[in-house]
């Protein structure tokens, strides 16, 4: 057996490869959950039912589709660019902790709250992301390991804040600010916590970056420096100027998905574990699955969104322990880039 | 002075899993082959060995534990050798589908374990003592054997590797399974011996930290010893120093991850990253450059 390269490989050959992947890996997931002792038929019937079925079930699909559409199609620029920025945890996070602070600290005139914290965000999770780009240019450190370290920082940081000096006045017993103003509390779908700013912010974005990628001058840059470094230097393209665009961008927009959280659903900053529901990585996988595309991003954020979603049905109807969105979320990875050799290659049988 | 003896001790107690992860992480990217997910592999070993050691309460056989700890290591191991060495995947990424998966399934699974304690726990020596004799060894086999010149080479630079007849992806996919059971090791230490139970995300990182580890003591196991040693006194020092100090107990939980980034930027600073193996990370295809 081995690998043949197929000389013109068809337009939909990575649709079609990405489309098996998937479906490879949920026949997987149904062997976990017949090895949990769930039957896979009752699961995937009940993580469909009570996804898209129901109002509600489909409000809960969008409301995790907005941060990780944001995350997403950032981290497509990351990894067009050979950045692998495994951080947004972390920069989601930051971005929180900065709008927080602008919301509760800092006397912003009404009207202007809200483009003032999505600034504040924006800030703060490029600032985080910045710091490993610095480290990977100057210092060679590789950026998969400090954007790592940086998301348990970021924890340790919102605990300590929500703990210590940003500790809510009113509040005895657990740790958590006051909450916001109502001048930065963002609005959300009638009856749902969907958040209206975040999702159409997420839209626009990602239309941006595909534009940015497909008919600028810096994602021709971009380009080049992640599939040909060599190349890319030869041209006289600065690979620190691109790497610190594509920190700029990508921790910038997982920022934005942090203030979408505290401002538009839970209104004060807490524990970091109740701010990203593990949007951050689950964000990897929407960038991966698009191809290194912000606009297909549209489309697998929701994929993304319903297994997201649908974990929690699992959890509330079967009773399945949370952990059960991580393996999903493993084994797709898995699957995808197991997958991605068949974009090119045919398998031969023989010699 | 006794203080400082005990200090060290504990720190050892502490650097230990570190220093198994860590010389396991050290044998595969010698092969090459860079595998995050330690921190999955850990977690899976652990739960492995507590189950089989829990063995439903009658207790269970210890060195049986060990055994499957590190045999399941090996096993989460070789799926991301089939996809990284065999399908050529990314293996940034395959290992960190390794690890979300890893964390996924022992969490899941280890749901009917959780909060029984194990009675009969091993005792830590042998684990500690065990660990510095191998990274010792391993040493030794690198520097002055035929297998450690094998490896080496593989990792350095495969197509001469494969010109000279050596087989590159099965020394690889050796390399990548020595390297899971290590790491599955390092977490049935956490479960039978650090702390004698099963709790979901009890690894806490540690995985993580071994993996900079590798780059921190420059692909050397004798310098894995002090290097983990150091990291162990940093954990020691993070419970010894919680509510005695005006500082708050975040700078502390913070400070090992701090420290990974400090110590892989000085690395940097002085140029030791340039020890890594010449084709750590990419996947080899004859034929192709």
């Amino acid at each position: 057996m081995r690998f043949v390269q197929l000389s013109s490989p068809g337009r939909w050959r990575p649709l079609w490869v990405s489309l098996s992947a998937l479906v490879v890996a949920l026949v997987i997931a149904g062997a976990v959950f017949a090895l949990y002792g769930v039957s896979p038929l009752e699961a995937y019937g009940s993580m469909f039912s009570g996804t898209l079925l129901s109002a509600q079930g489909r409000a809960e699909v969008l409301r995790r589709a907005a941060p990780l559409l944001l995350t997403g199609a950032g981290l497509t620029l990351a990894f067009r660019a050979q950045f692998f920025n495994i951080g947004a945890e972390g920069q989601i996070l930051l971005g929180a902790v900065f709008a927080g602070g602008v919301a509760l600290f800092v006397p912003v005139p009404a009207p202007l709250m809200v483009p003032a914290i999505f600034v504040a965000g924006f800030v703060g999770g490029a600032l985080w992301a910045l710091l490993a780009a610095w480290l990977r240019s100057r210092l060679r450190v590789n950026e998969i390991l400090s954007t790592l370290m940086l998301n348990y920082v970021a924890t340790s940081l919102v605990v300590y804040l929500i703990s210590g000096p940003w500790k809510g006045q009113n509040v005895r017993g657990f740790i958590y600010t006051d909450d916001f103003p109502a001048s930065a509390q963002l609005a959300t779908l009638p009856g749902t916590q969907v958040g209206i700013a975040t999702l159409v912010l997420g839209v626009l974005l990602a239309a941006g970056l595909q534009l940015l990628l497909s008919r600028s001058t810096r994602g021709f840059e971009l380009r080049v420096v992640g599939e040909n470094p060599g190349a890319a230097r030869y041209a006289g393209i600065s690979a620190w100027r691109v790497t610190l665009l594509v920190a700029l961008l990508t921790g910038g927009m997982a920022g934005l998905a942090g203030v979408g959280e505290v401002a538009g659903i839970q209104h004060k900053l807490l524990e970091p574990s109740q701010i990203s529901l593990g949007y951050g990585f689950t964000a990897i996988i929407v960038a991966w699955l698009a191809r290194g595309n912000p606009l297909l991003c549209i489309v697998t954020a929701l994929l993304m969104g319903v297994i997201l979603a649908g974990g929690d049905v699992l959890k509330i109807d079967l009773n399945m322990p949370y952990r059960i969105t991580d393996v999903f979320s493993g084994i797709i990875l898995f699957t995808l880039i197991a997958s991605e050799v068949f974009v090119r290659y045919r398998l031969k049988v023989g010699r | 002075m006794n203080d400082i003896l005990d200090a060290l001790l504990r720190a050892l107690a502490f650097g230990t899993p570190l220093l198994l992860a860590s010389l396991g992480a050290i044998v595969n990217e010698r092969a090459g082959v860079v595998n995050l997910g330690v921190e999955g592999m850990m977690a899976l070993g652990a739960l492995a060995g507590f189950a089989v050691a829990y063995g439903g309460g009658m207790g269970g056989n210890l060195w049986l534990a060990v055994l499957a700890a590190m045999l399941v290591g090996a096993v989460a191991a070789l799926l991301h050798a089939f996809v990284t060495i065999t399908l050529r995947a990314n293996q940034f990424v395959s290992g960190l589908s390794l690890t979300l998966l890893g964390l996924g399934l022992s969490g899941l699974l280890g749901k009917k374990f959780e909060g029984f304690p194990l009675f009969n726990q091993p005792p830590q020596w042998p684990f500690t003592v065990g660990a510095i004799v191998l990274a010792v060894v391993l040493g030794g086999v690198l520097q002055f054997t035929r297998v450690g010149l094998t490896l080496r080479s593989v990792g350095e630079n495969p197509a001469a590797a494969d010109v000279l007849g050596l087989n590159v992806g099965l020394v690889r996919y050796a390399a990548v399974a020595v390297g899971g059971a290590l790491a599955g090791l390092a977490g049935a230490y956490l479960s039978l011996v650090y702390r004698p139970s099963w709790t979901d995300g009890m690894t806490a990182g540690l995985g993580w930290i071994a993996v900079a580890l590798v780059i921190f003591v420059g692909w050397s196991p004798l310098r894995a010893v002090f290097g983990s040693v150091f990291f162990g006194l940093l954990y020691y020092l993070q419970f010894r120093l919680q509510g005695q100090s005006p500082v708050p107990t975040e700078v502390f939980s913070a400070m090992p991850y701090v420290l990974v980034i400090v110590v892989l930027g000085i690395a940097g600073l002085r140029g030791q990253q340039g020890a890594a193996p010449e084709a750590l990370g990419q996947p080899y295809t004859r034929g192709e450059r």
